[in-house]
């Protein structure tokens, strides 16, 4: 469409996202940037694109953190919302870009836009984190990110025939460890006291962390309270 | 050396020299005058680093202190679930040094992993993670060690956000006060590799390997450095200080020859949500942008790493690399393990090789170590607690250092 005095939208994106009232991206917009650490993340942008240079997703997909900070900067709510709905989830959050010479922070700044698109349920998001939903129940019940038992060889089959090794072995493995806190653990990262899972339990709880995985997976939320409100009122 | 650069010479003259940096003038505030001035407020406790600590060099200046012992082992779980040669090897320096810790059971994993990965938490939520872990280590005495390099930068940048954000703080408060604890920050966020590195000359004293024959490269990990850049370590002798100097200090220390390679700063692909659900990312820039650059450009006979996620993505990533003829073949090992290593750690029951998948053999043939004889014992341990005879390996068996390349 040649450029002409009625569509003329300097720096801003146009509409590729029709589908979705404008006002409804103005609203997950104003949800990032009233999140408290929205300023300490954003300082503005000098277009450098030392952050796109060191990014790694930056190299395998179509994702630049220089776009996110320059489109926040700019208030740009419809190339934001682009963003939320189709570049959030390739970040790799090593924290390369927070290089940046104003002191931004894209990664960070991506932590917020993930945590909005969770919050509201955004199918993208949802389509994302599909497979992702065993890993939110160990955390959170068991208190550790990863454990021996999750290294099957059908998860993992790249990873070679070391897996089948590991697994075939894992429980013999796991005792021939000398630490005290791991030793014969295959549930569990180590031995965490039930003491220390009722008061993480609490914490999801009171933090609302419980509401953002209901948003994400009704199942995952329903099986989580039932686990933890049981093992409260025990506790 | 000139004030003002204004040619090449001048500028490359100016590069040629280490930066000592001078603290008075750094950029950045020192984290501990805030944390005091909350303490002074009645707001949080600031749990002290206990004596004897020893002050290292941070990146724009300041002084870091970082306890010798009395540590609270804040275990990771990536670590301990998928590297526990890893844990057992920082524990085991200790204990070669005959330092007083604690391996508690009272401790979650900072869940970091998790929110980088899915962002199914909030900054609440994080923050008192945190909080109840620094808690259970004051209730203990012990001073938290971190073992991984995601909880170390996520704690920190929470720290970050818990200073400058009172109505976190409150909120953070409100949470602990349900299990009746209080809001404990500690004067500094300590990550196990700088006291490998406080302790590097220690290690060069007990090593009975010699390493002179291993080239290695150096991966440093991004949430060590990258994340609150200012509070990692800087040495004007490694790097000319413009590189974080742990791991490759240590290195240096006990012989290794470190090499450099030009994809130094990228990230090791680990990705968080990448290494579990989406690995066609992390193998290609795992293998890509690090593995066969080090290969191409220096053909090391190891890399060495700090943190879990850089170990998992860099180990595990060579085996489907392979099917594409790509370069790799480069045993990867933390710098706890090669410093356990240096000083005879049992290869399998400490340092637990077997949990490595890229084929460490021949660097450990390469140092002259009699691995298959260490192998066998080890063989026969597992046998013992098939048949029942034994409950598994304990300190008792493991302390001990070994002769690596006795026949």
């Amino acid at each position: 469409m040649p450029t002409t005095l009625e569509n003329w939208n300097p720096g801003k994106a146009e509409n590729r996202h029709p589908e979705v009232a404008y006002e409804e991206k103005e609203r997950l917009f104003l949800e990032v940037k009233n999140d408290l650490r929205f300023s300490d993340f954003l300082y503005g942008c000098y277009e450098c694109g030392i952050c796109v240079a060191t990014c790694p997703s930056a190299r395998f997909y179509d994702f630049s953190p220089r776009v996110i900070a320059q489109s926040m900067a700019r208030e740009d709510v419809e190339r934001i919302y682009d963003i939320i709905s189709e570049d959030i989830w390739n970040c790799a959050q090593c924290f390369s870009c927070v290089r940046c010479p104003r002191q931004n922070n894209p990664g960070g700044l991506v932590t917020i836009l993930r945590e909005v698109s969770l919050k509201n349920g955004l199918q993208e998001t949802k389509d994302a984190l599909q497979g992702y939903s065993r890993v939110i129940y160990k955390v959170m019940l068991k208190g550790n990110q990863v454990s021996p038992d999750m290294l099957q060889p059908d998860f993992f089959p790249d990873w070679g025939p070391w897996v089948g090794e590991f697994s075939a072995n894992m429980q013999i493995w796991r005792k021939a460890i000398p630490m005290d806190s791991i030793r014969g653990v295959t549930d569990a990262a180590w031995r965490v006291d039930r003491k220390t899972l009722l008061e993480l339990y609490t914490i999801w709880f009171e933090s609302g962390n419980m509401d953002i995985i209901k948003e994400l997976d009704e199942a995952l939320y329903d099986l989580l309270t039932e686990v933890m409100q049981e093992e409260l009122e025990e506790g | 050396m000139s004030d003002t650069l204004t040619t090449v010479e001048q500028i490359l003259e100016r590069k040629s020299h280490p930066v000592v940096r001078d603290a008075s003038v750094a950029k950045t505030h020192d984290m501990r005058d805030l944390l005091f001035e909350l303490e002074a407020k009645g707001e949080i406790i600031v749990q002290r680093v206990p004596e004897p600590y020893f002050e290292m060099t941070t990146k724009y200046g300041r002084k870091k202190k970082i306890p010798l012992e009395h540590t609270w082992h804040h275990k990771s779980c990536g670590h301990c679930g998928h590297i526990p040669g890893y844990a057992s090897s920082i524990l085991w320096l200790h204990r070669q040094f005959g330092l007083d810790y604690l391996d508690p059971t009272d401790q979650t994993s900072c869940t970091g992993w998790n929110y980088y990965a899915s962002a199914a938490s909030n900054a609440a939520g994080q923050a008192s993670v945190m909080a109840r872990n620094f808690a259970a280590a004051y209730e203990t005495g012990y001073f938290p060690l971190i073992h991984c390099g995601t909880s170390f930068g996520h704690y920190k940048e929470i720290r970050e956000q818990l200073v400058h954000h009172k109505d976190l703080r409150d909120e953070v408060r409100r949470i602990l006060g349900k299990m009746g604890k209080p809001l404990v920050i500690p004067e500094e966020i300590v990550h196990y590799s700088e006291w490998v590195h406080m302790m590097r000359d220690r290690i060069a004293e007990k090593q009975t390997l010699d390493m002179s024959m291993i080239t290695a490269t150096v991966h440093p990990a991004c949430h060590y450095y990258k994340i609150v850049a200012e509070d990692a370590i800087y040495d004007p002798e490694i790097y000319g200080g413009q590189r974080t100097a742990v791991v490759t200090a240590m290195l240096e220390t006990i012989g290794v020859n470190v090499a450099d390679y030009s994809t130094w700063f990228d990230c090791c692909g680990f990705g968080f949500r990448h290494v579990l659900v989406q690995r066609d990312f992390t193998r290609s820039f795992s293998v890509l942008r690090k593995i066969e650059t080090m290969k191409n450009e220096v053909n090391p006979d190891l890399t060495v790493t700090h943190d879990t996620g850089c170990v998992t993505s860099l180990d595990k990533s060579q085996f489907a690399a392979k099917a594409h003829d790509r370069k790799v073949g480069i045993p990867v090992l933390s710098d706890a393990q090669v410093a356990a290593l240096a000083m005879g750690a049992h290869p399998f029951r400490v340092i637990q090789f077997h949990w490595h998948s890229t084929d460490w053999r021949p660097f450990l043939d390469k140092l002259g170590v009699n691995w298959q004889k260490y192998w066998d014992e080890f063989q026969g341990d597992l046998d013992a607690i098939r048949a029942g005879t034994k409950s598994g390996i304990t300190w008792e068996d493991a302390d001990a250092p070994v002769a690596l390349t006795a026949k």
